[in-house]
């Protein structure tokens, strides 16, 4: 089936198989394997990509539902070579290891700031969503500090300590 | 693995999609929220000829209050009940349960009536449907049929819909000012199917329990109603009911069906089970009495 999409913008013609998730066809036919995929059965999170601004699991989602709509994954977040200021905290806060989730939790945490921008003084949201993906290496404090960092970030305040 | 093949139909309307799920029977599956049915796909345990997504169906979207009840369309999302969506506690209810749903990106996909079509046994939906007497609205090639949670659900993944019918909406009962809600779940991780979980509604009248309505999740093949708990509670002063609270949960534990899995015996699943429903009791008959005692307007 012959399917359009917008992703990171740009607008692509593909064509797929019914059975196609979004996730192989970012990966296998539009080359963007920065969208990784582990366990395809929405456990993980590692998939995680914005539909119309909402994060997904993309291996959840079939390629053919998305005819037509804005997609954004990991290679659309920094702009002009400029680091988006959550890639900025996971650097400066060492919120990867192996790097494996990181794609998944950007994402995640994109589509969760900009629905909340003061998503970080709503502890229980906070909470669950950083439990929403799996990260094997860093225990979650770090990913966490990046997150109220590129909050505060985000929103033009300081952050402790700069 | 990755899914088998299958041919994708993007139903427009509930009469086109029955049409399809007339014209290909068990062969063709509704496509929801896909947050489980994905799921089964790419273990291959499902391997339909043909999928029939209703997510463009407008006439599934959204809620609204019908004669007494909040009528859920199918495509009303877990994420959509987080806040109240009516001025009732069955709203209060609705928002208490969702967080316990999954994760935020899996709530913002799947649907209270998929979850009620898909009928885990450790579904909070299901249990919450079957303790409020919910009534499942179905469309099929011979009009429209509604079914009683109570006779909804057959077994695990077992429910009273045929093939050829798309689950349209879902009705819950109003409960009325004055009824507490309690919900309690055990489960081993965040985000973990519950390993056991209970909701209770109380409606107090006069200081005293006038009815109570309390059903178990992961009890048994299919959402238990606690039906000797509720009546021991019937008709108890609110003010000194602990003792009545107790009974309760030791009685509904006697009604679960639990089946041991590796990470429980029989006896501990009961033991959690009569501890949950304790607790969602106090919840329930604590929220009642926080509306109870508001102070009256007007009166000295
Ligand atoms: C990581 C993860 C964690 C989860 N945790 C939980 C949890 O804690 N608690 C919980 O209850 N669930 C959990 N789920 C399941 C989730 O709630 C699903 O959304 C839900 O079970 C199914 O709803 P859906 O809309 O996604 O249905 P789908 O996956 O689209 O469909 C499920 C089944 O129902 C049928 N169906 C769906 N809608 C209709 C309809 N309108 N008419 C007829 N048939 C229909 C489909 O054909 C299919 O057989 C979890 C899922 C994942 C991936
Ligand atoms: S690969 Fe999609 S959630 Fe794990
Ligand atoms: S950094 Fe390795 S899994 Fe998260």
């Amino acid at each position: 089936m012959e399917v359009t999409l917008w992703v990171n913008g740009d607008r692509y013609r593909v064509d797929v198989e019914p059975r196609d998730s979004l996730a192989d066809t970012l990966r296998d036919d539009l080359a963007l394997t920065g969208t990784n995929l582990a366990c395809e059965h929405g456990v993980c999170g590692s998939c995680t990509v914005l539909v119309d601004g909402q994060a997904v699991r993309s291996c959840l989602l079939l390629t053919v539902q998305c005819s037509g709509r804005s997609i954004r994954t990991v290679e659309g977040l920094a702009t002009d070579g400029e680091l988006h200021p959550l890639q900025a905290a996971f650097a400066a806060e060492h919120g990867l290891q192996c790097g494996f989730c990181t794609p998944g939790f950007l994402m995640l945490f994109a589509g969760a700031l900009e629905h909340d921008p003061r998503l970080d003084h709503d502890e229980r949201r906070l909470e669950e969503t950083l439990a929403s993906n799996l990260c094997r290496c860093t225990g979650y404090v770090n990913i966490r500090r990046a997150v109220l960092r590129a909050a505060r970030e985000l929103r033009g305040e300081a952050s402790p300590g700069e | 693995m990755k899914p088998a093949p299958f041919a994708y139909q993007a139903a427009r309307s509930v009469d086109e999609a029955v049409a399809l799920l007339d014209e290909h029977g068990s062969a063709a599956k509704v496509l929801a929220g896909g947050q489980s049915l994905m799921l089964d796909l790419h273990y291959r345990r499902t391997r339909p000829a043909l999928l029939v997504d209703v997510n463009g169906v407008e006439e599934l979207v959204g809620h609204g209050v019908d004669d007494g009840h909040l009528v859920l369309g199918a495509l009303v999302r877990h994420a959509d009940l987080e806040r109240p969506v009516v001025d009732d506690p069955v709203g209060a209810l609705l928002a208490h349960v969702a967080p316990y749903v999954a994760h935020p990106p899996i709530r913002a996909r799947g649907t209270f009536a998929g979850s009620l079509a898909w009928a885990h046994p450790a579904a909070e939906w299901c249990a919450v449907a079957v303790a409020l007497d919910a009534e499942i609205g179905l469309h099929g090639p011979s009009g429209r049929r509604v079914v009683a949670a109570a006779e909804w659900f057959h077994g695990p993944h077992r429910t009273d819909r045929t093939a050829q019918e798309l689950v349209t909406e879902v009705r819950l009962p109003l409960l009325g000012a004055g009824t507490g809600i309690g919900f309690a779940e055990h489960r081993r991780t965040h985000g973990s199917f519950a390993f056991a979980a209970a909701v209770a509604a109380v409606g107090v009248a006069e200081g005293r329990v006038a009815w109570a309505r309390i059903a178990m999740a992961n009890a048994g093949p299919v959402p238990v109603r606690a039906t000797t708990a509720e009546r021991a509670l019937a008709g108890q002063s609110v003010a000194s009911c602990d003792g009545a609270v107790s009974e309760a949960g030791a009685a509904a534990a006697r009604e679960a069906d639990p089946r041991p899995e590796p990470h429980g015996s029989v006896e501990y699943r009961r033991h959690v089970l009569a501890v949950l429903v304790r607790r969602s009791l106090r919840q329930a008959l604590g929220s009642a009495a926080a509306q109870v005692t508001r102070p009256p307007a007007g009166r000295g």
